[in-house]
């Protein structure tokens, strides 16, 4: 199906098999093509499969470092507990849909409090646009989902194919048994990662120790295996197939980027004032009036996304910096500077092509407008969660009919009155009304004598029916203004709502 | 028509062939994932007929091998309602109208299954909101014809009123004029006296002439000062609440003609659980004694 790259310029021999042409003393010249080159790259081009050759330096180690943090907590998270009582669940993080409650260790937010959510997206949001405006997609490059699946998946690919040369020629060889092994094996690794990914999700949504007990006697309920399922196939066909297909093709985000970076911006970039012009160096010849860059393809060879930086910035870039590791070790060894290949910024690279020094200004506009934005909106959220009351209150007034009128002539309206005790024990309040003379309040399944007390359950909202009824003279208008109070009677904490009370008119 | 192809000068793509007003369509490739994406579901369609209800025929349709039915679904979740209601229903089809009351959860589901049952069969004549009209009466005031306890409305509702069920409320008001009982004159001192009742008199002679005449031949069911009696179904006539208006027109035309006003019977369509739900959301309403 797919095509095997092979060198723009006619390798001598069949690839990787030839005898290895020299691009410096000790540094051989990698037969690599950039699939993505935008000049060879037709529209109706199937897909080229990349063979991203392992890297070895920070960025590399770093990348390690994030994937094993970001998987690490992935799987960890919904087994750690936290103590909330009787009354509700012990897992730190879950998402219970059918109490519709959401608890994250300390917090635990009611449907009604959705806006939590929207501002955790809010910040999320602002941060990405922070970080870019920064260091470029290093969100793509290191800590999304997509990168660190395919990283893992690549690791596995590596681990039983063997590093890029090996992998092109298994591609080519044809199918026999050993082919046939080591592709059943790569795969069936695979799917138990994807498994593993579609499973670790459902603890998520319920307790995990009892769920995992659950799917392993085949008891848990339907909707977990779809899930487990569904992520299987995502997790297997993103991570393992389409790969940086995705992130060219399929996300948004490559698009936006654009509109966050700037020539202050620190991204990966090929400092082709000191590269070029590039080629080949044999051991004799000076270094003067040449490019550091020996054209070794090192960078081509081990980038993901199937670019060549030295063609400078472009839309499949994720600034995951795996070129100028590759890049650093070549240097290295031909005994060039490093950092041929580098984080850094188009104003910089302008800088020092003439001669000057670099500046790098992390506190521009730009980032300091993000850093405000989510500064207002995470206060905004501290104190809404700061100040977040462990009891709400709600009246609704019944609308038919909108008042009746009884024997004595009296008026009388009727409200539902839904107190929410956020707390994990059960409580009792005292109602109180204000602003309506002579009034009366009756609720419904409620003693009459002295002033009526509501008992809400832990962790639960109550309704009650309330009558309330007014002498006639007290209406002064067809609307009167009156406030519902709620007392704790153990804490005297309470709250009020302002309602109305509704009569004939004078 | 390979003849016609045109290749756009700018990208040096192929275009449509089409053009409109010198503008032509550049024929770009679908993603490739998209078109796949396509025929999958071109493909899944093709099962979906087989596997699902999905052609019209004449007078029926094609039902799918594995028999779906969103109107069998439908019965399928009453049922499961039903079912897990049925515990509930047959509590409260055991327990008295007090002990619904006095049960928080029984109540709360009397009050629930009351509101459903009383948009169905009773929201008609006394209103979504129970507030009734002229000649049907309000069910949320602390004035009842025929009473306002559990037994009371839950009697109300199983007979009903003057449908001729042998159990069914019942207590005739004559039209005096018609039945001659009355003549005109008499008949507006009568106003004139049950106005007085409420403070609204403008001639006292004629509510004393009045007072007289209702001494002889109202009294009996309206009783004295014309409280009421609910065991005729006579209603209160010295309150502010009136089921055929309180104006004086309304009062007269009233004793003229006599009023019947009919409920249907509904033990004979409800259950006796779903009965009693009526009755104690009816008593909840905010009227109930």
């Amino acid at each position: 199906m797919e095509q095997i790259v092979s060198a723009q310029k006619p390798a001598p021999a069949a690839g990787a098999d030839a005898s290895p042409v020299q691009a410096a003393a000790g540094v051989e010249r990698v037969d690599a093509a950039a699939v993505n080159r935008k000049e060879t790259r037709s529209l109706y081009q199937k897909r080229i499969k990349i063979f991203s050759k392992r890297a070895r330096g920070a960025f590399r180690k770093l990348k390690w470092a994030v994937l094993a943090m970001t998987l690490g907590v992935y799987y960890v998270a919904p087994w750690l507990r936290w103590d909330r009582g009787t009354s509700a669940p012990d897992q730190a993080i879950l998402i219970d849909i059918p109490a519709r409650r959401f608890y994250f260790f300390f917090i635990e937010i009611w449907p009604q409090e959705v806006y939590y959510l929207t501002g955790i997206l809010i910040l999320s949001g602002l941060a990405l646009f922070l970080a870019t405006s920064l260091f470029g997609r290093v969100w793509c490059g290191y800590t999304c989902p997509q990168t660190v699946w395919t990283d893992l998946f690549i690791f596995v690919e590596r681990l039983i194919e063997g590093d890029r040369g090996a992998r092109i020629r298994l591609e080519k060889a044809p199918w026999g048994a050993h082919k046939i092994a080591l592709r059943v094996v790569k795969h069936a690794l695979w799917i138990v990662i994807a498994v593993l990914t579609g499973g670790a999700w459902v603890f998520y949504f319920a307790d995990a120790p009892s769920l995992l007990v659950a799917l392993a006697t085949l008891q848990a309920p339907a909707i977990a295996y779809i899930a487990i399922g569904v992520l299987t196939c995502t997790t297997y066909l993103l991570g393992g197939i389409a790969r940086e297909q995705v992130c060219t093709y399929m996300c948004p985000w490559p698009r936006i980027q654009a509109a966050m970076t700037d020539v202050d911006s620190m991204i990966v970039t090929y400092r082709d004032y000191r590269g070029e012009p590039r080629g080949p160096h044999r051991k004799s010849e000076p270094w003067e009036g040449r490019g550091d860059c020996i054209d070794c393809n090192a960078c081509v060879a081990v980038c993901p996304m199937g670019i060549d930086i030295r063609d400078g910035s472009q839309l499949e870039c994720i600034n995951c910096g795996l070129c100028i590791d590759a890049c650093d070790e070549v240097m290295s060894k031909v005994g060039r500077p490093l950092k041929l290949i580098a984080y850094d910024t188009f104003a910089n690279v302008d800088r020092r092509a003439a001669g000057q020094d670099a500046r790098y200004s992390l506190l521009r506009t730009r980032p300091l407008i993000y850093v405000g934005l989510m500064v207002v909106v995470g206060s905004l959220m501290l104190f809404g969660l700061t100040t977040r009351s462990a009891l709400d209150l709600n009246v609704l007034r019944d609308r038919n009919p909108l008042f009746v009128t009884l024997s004595d002539g009296a008026i009388r309206n009727g409200y539902t009155v839904k107190v929410i005790n956020k707390q994990h024990e059960a409580r009792e309040f005292r109602l109180d009304v204000e602003g309506l003379a002579g009034r009366r309040i009756d609720v419904v399944g409620l003693e009459s004598e002295g002033p009526p007390v509501l008992r809400v359950k832990a962790d639960k909202l109550a309704a009650y029916r309330v009558f309330l009824s007014a002498p006639r003279e007290s209406l002064i208008d067809e609307s009167v203004p009156i406030v519902f109070r709620v007392t704790d009677t153990l804490d005297g904490s309470e709250i009020v709502y302002d309602a109305v009370f509704r009569g004939p008119g004078s | 028509m390979a003849g016609d192809k045109h290749i756009d000068d700018h990208s040096g793509v192929e275009t449509t062939g089409h053009e409109w007003d010198g503008i032509r369509e550049l024929n770009n490739p679908l993603p490739r994932w998209w078109l796949w994406t396509f025929y999958i579901c071109i493909v899944w369609s093709v099962g979906y007929w087989v596997v699902m209800p999905a052609w019209p025929l004449v007078s029926s349709y094609t039902t799918g091998v594995i028999g779906y039915s969103s109107r069998a679904l439908v019965a399928t979740r009453i049922d499961e309602a039903k079912a897990a209601q049925a515990q509930y229903v047959a509590r409260i089809a055991d327990a008295t109208l007090e002990d619904v009351e006095g049960d928080p959860e029984l109540l709360e589901f009397a009050l629930a299954g009351g509101r459903s049952a009383f948009a169905v069969n009773c929201s008609q004549c006394h209103g979504r909101g129970a507030a009734g009209a002229i000649g049907y009466p309000n069910l949320n005031d602390d004035s009842w014809l025929w009473g306002g306890t559990l037994e009371n409305i839950a009697h109300t509702i199983t007979y009903g009123v003057r449908n001729g069920h042998d159990e069914a409320r019942f207590g005739p008001m004559p039209g005096f004029l018609s039945d001659q009982i009355l003549d005109r004159a008499q008949i507006d001192d009568v106003a004139e006296y049950v106005l007085s009742l409420g403070g609204r008199a403008e001639d006292s002679a004629a509510a004393e002439r009045g007072a007289a005449v209702f001494a002889e031949q109202c009294v009996a069911c309206h009783q004295e000062g014309g409280l009421g009696n609910t065991e005729l179904g006579a209603p209160n006539i010295a309150d502010g609440i009136w089921l055929y208006g309180g104006e004086r027109e309304a009062i007269v035309e009233t004793v003229m003609a006599g009023r019947a006003g009919v409920m249907p019977t509904w033990g004979d369509r409800l259950s006796p659980a779903t009965i009693k739900q009526l009755a104690v959301y009816v008593h909840a309403l905010g009227g109930g004694q």
